[in-house]
C-alpha cells in the first residue's frame, strides 16, 4: 500500500516559489493500477517522482508498505529505489547496450551474481515477447519493442510498484494498447500495484481500477474510473471524459449542425449508459412503441472499462411533440441518461 | 650541401630518421595515455561539480574550470618554456623525448577534459535519471552510463587530441625534445637540407593519417546509436 500524506512540493525559482504539488492525500491499495490523470504541468509527474525520491518533498510523508520514504537517503534510498520500477516516456535505455545488457542494468546494480542475471534477463525478455530480439541494440527496436525492453527492465528486481510515467506517450496508439496490455498483464499475472501517469483518459480507462485528477498540483477528484466515467463532478474531468468518450466530438458537432439544418424540427438526443445498459435495445423499443416517430443514429460508440461498458448515442428524433415526449420518458424510465442538445 | 634541393634523398640518414619517428610517436602515446587519463578524470570532475547547490562544490568547479582555460590558453611553446624548472626537478633533464612529457600532457589535458565534459554533458539527462531510479549508485553511473554511452564522443575526442599532442611534439623538438621535429630543425633547416624537412613532414602526416584511419575506425566500431 502506498500512502501520500499532506504532500507539497515547492521548487525555488528565479520568478518565486513554484508549488507543484500541493496537500496531496493518496491511498494507493496493493495490487491496483492506480491512474493520475492531468494536463502537463499539473504536478502528477513531480507526485509520482517523490515516490523513488528523485524528488523530496517540502512538506507530507510518502509511506510504501508502512515504511517511510521520504527522508531516506544513500544507500537506505538506493535500497528502495531497487524495489520501485519505472518506465519512461522516452525508454531511457542504454544505447551502447543490447536489449538483454539493458535489461541486466538493474540486476547488476543491485549485485545479482553474473549467472543468475542472464537467467532472469531471459525470462524476462520471453515475458515480455522479445524472445530472439535479445541481441539487438534498441536502435534496431521501433518504439513499442523499446518500451517492453523498459517494462522487463523495470521488473528485474521484482519490483513492489511499478511507476509509469507517460510510458504510451510517444506509441502510435495501437503500440499504445499493446503496452496497456502487457502492463495488465504484469499486473494481473504478478499482482503488482502499478500507478499510471498520463493525460490521455484512454489509457485510465483501458487498464485502470481508480483514477485520480489533478490539475494545478493538487487532486481535484479521486476514485473508481467507472464512477468518474459515469458521473465527473469537475469540469477538467469533464473534459477529460469527454474526450474519451467522444474522440470525435467536433467531427459530430459538424454533422449535428448539418442535421439540425436539415431536420429543423427534428430533436437531438444524447444518451448516455453504463454497464449492463449499453446491452439494453433500447433504439428498438423506441421504434417498437412510437412507430410514427422517425429515430436516426448520428453517432454512437461504446468502451469497454475494467469495470463494465459506457456508452454514448447520439440520435435524432422526428415526429409529432407526444412521440417524441413519450420517447424521452421512455427513456427516463429505462434510467437511460439523456441530454437534449439541441431543440428548435 | 644540397642546394635547397627537397629530392636529394641520398642525404636521408634512414637510421636517423626512424630513431625519430619513433621518438615521436613514443611522446605521442605515452602523453596520450596520460592525458586520457586525466582529462576523462577532470572532466568527469567539471560534470559532477557543474549543476551544485553547495557552496564547496561550486567553488571547487569554479577553480578547476579557471585552471583549465588558464592552460588551454597558454601557446605551447611558452608552456614549455613556463614548466621547465618543473620538468628538470621531475624529469631531471630538459633535453630529449622524456623532458617533452610534462608540458605535452599538461597542455592536453585541459583540453581533453573540456571534450570529456562536453561528452557527458550530450547524453540524455534521461537516461542518467533511470539508472538513479533503479538504485545505481553515483559510481556506478559513472561507470555504467556516462563512460559507455559518452564513449564514441571520447574517442573522436581523443583522436583529435592526439594529432594537435603530434603537432605538440615537433614543436617541441624544435627545442631539444627530441623526434621529428627535432630532426627537421637540426638536420634539415638548420643545415639548408630541404629533403630532410620533407621527408620528416610527409612522416608526420602518415602518423596523423594512421591515427585519424584508427580513431574513425574505433568511433564506428563502438557507436550503436545509429545502425
Amino acid at each position: 500500500m502506498i500512502e501520500f500524506k499532506d504532500v507539497t512540493k515547492t521548487f525555488n525559482t528565479k520568478e518565486g516559489d513554484l508549488t507543484a504539488v500541493a496537500d496531496v492525500n493518496l491511498t494507493i491499495e496493493d495490487g491496483e493500477i492506480y491512474g493520475i490523470v492531468g494536463y502537463s504541468g499539473a504536478g502528477k509527474s513531480t507526485l509520482t517522482r517523490m515516490l523513488n525520491g528523485l524528488e523530496t518533498p517540502t512538506g507530507g510523508e510518502i509511506d510504501i508498505n508502512g515504511d517511510k520514504i521520504t527522508g531516506l537517503s544513500g544507500s537506505e534510498l538506493r535500497q528502495k529505489r531497487q524495489k520501485i520500477g519505472m518506465i519512461f516516456q522516452h525508454f531511457n535505455l542504454l544505447w551502447s547496450r543490447t536489449v538483454l545488457k539493458n535489461i541486466m542494468f538493474p540486476l547488476e546494480v543491485a549485485g545479482v551474481p553474473r549467472k543468475e542475471r542472464k537467467e532472469k534477463a531471459q525470462h524476462l525478455v520471453d515475458l515480455v515477447g522479445l524472445t530472439g530480439r535479445e541481441n539487438s541494440y534498441p536502435s534496431e527496436l521501433s518504439g513499442g519493442q523499446k518500451q517492453r525492453v523498459g517494462v522487463a527492465r523495470a521488473l528485474a528486481n521484482d519490483p513492489e510498484i511499478l511507476i509509469s510515467d507517460e510510458a504510451t506517450s510517444a506509441l502510435d496508439p495501437q503500440t499504445t494498447d499493446e503496452v496497456l496490455d502487457l502492463l495488465l498483464e504484469i499486473n494481473k499475472k504478478m499482482n503488482l500495484s502499478i500507478v499510471l501517469i498520463t493525460h490521455e483518459m484512454h489509457a485510465i480507462r483501458k487498464i485502470c481500477d481508480h483514477v485520480a485528477v489533478m490539475d494545478s498540483g493538487r487532486v481535484v477528484e479521486q476514485g473508481t474510473v467507472f464512477n468518474v466515467f459515469r458521473n465527473p463532478q469537475q469540469e477538467i474531468t469533464k473534459r477529460f471524459v469527454n474526450e474519451e468518450v467522444d474522440p470525435s466530438l467536433s467531427d459530430t458537432n459538424i454533422v449535428l449542425d448539418d442535421l439540425i439544418k436539415s431536420y429543423p424540427n427534428g430533436t437531438i438526443v444524447q444518451l448516455v449508459f453504463h454497464g449492463d445498459q449499453a446491452k439494453l435495445p433500447i433504439v428498438s423499443e423506441i421504434i417498437h412503441q412510437y412507430p410514427d416517430l422517425q429515430v436516426s443514429i448520428i453517432e454512437g460508440s461504446i468502451h469497454q472499462t475494467q469495470e463494465g461498458a459506457i456508452g454514448t448515442l447520439y440520435l435524432q428524433l422526428i415526429g409529432n411533440s407526444d412521440n417524441v415526449d413519450g420517447a424521452m420518458a421512455l427513456l427516463k424510465k429505462m434510467r437511460v441518461e439523456t441530454e437534449v442538445i439541441h431543440h428548435d | 650541401m644540397t642546394n635547397g634541393s627537397y629530392f636529394a634523398f641520398k642525404t636521408v640518414d634512414w637510421g636517423n630518421m626512424g630513431a625519430a619517428t619513433w621518438e615521436t610517436i613514443w611522446m605521442t602515446i605515452v602523453s596520450m595515455i596520460a592525458v586520457a587519463i586525466l582529462g576523462v578524470l577532470l572532466g568527469l570532475l567539471l560534470f559532477e561539480t557543474t549543476a551544485s547547490n553547495n557552496f564547496a562544490v561550486k567553488a571547487l568547479n569554479w577553480i578547476v574550470s579557471f585552471l583549465v582555460n588558464v592552460f588551454r590558453s597558454i601557446p605551447f611553446i611558452i608552456l614549455i618554456m613556463l614548466l621547465l624548472p618543473i620538468t628538470k626537478n621531475l624529469v631531471g633533464t630538459i633535453i630529449g623525448p622524456t623532458a617533452a612529457l610534462p608540458s605535452l600532457i599538461v597542455s592536453a589535458a585541459p583540453f581533453y577534459a573540456r571534450m570529456v565534459e562536453l561528452a557527458f554533458h550530450e547524453i540524455d539527462r534521461g537516461v542518467i535519471e533511470a539508472a538513479e531510479a533503479m538504485g545505481a549508485s553515483q559510481w556506478q553511473i559513472v561507470y555504467k552510463v556516462l563512460l559507455p554511452e559518452s564513449m564514441p564522443a571520447l574517442v573522436s575526442g581523443a583522436t583529435v587530441t592526439t594529432i594537435s599532442l603530434i603537432g605538440y611534439t615537433a614543436m617541441a623538438g624544435a627545442i631539444g625534445a627530441g623526434g621529428l621535429g627535432n630532426l627537421a630543425y637540426i638536420d634539415g633547416f638548420q643545415a639548408s637540407n630541404n629533403t630532410i624537412v620533407l621527408v620528416a613532414t610527409v612522416i608526420i602526416v602518415i602518423i596523423v593519417f594512421i591515427f585519424q584511419f584508427i580513431g574513425d575506425f574505433l568511433v564506428r566500431r563502438i557507436d550503436k546509436r545509429t545502425l
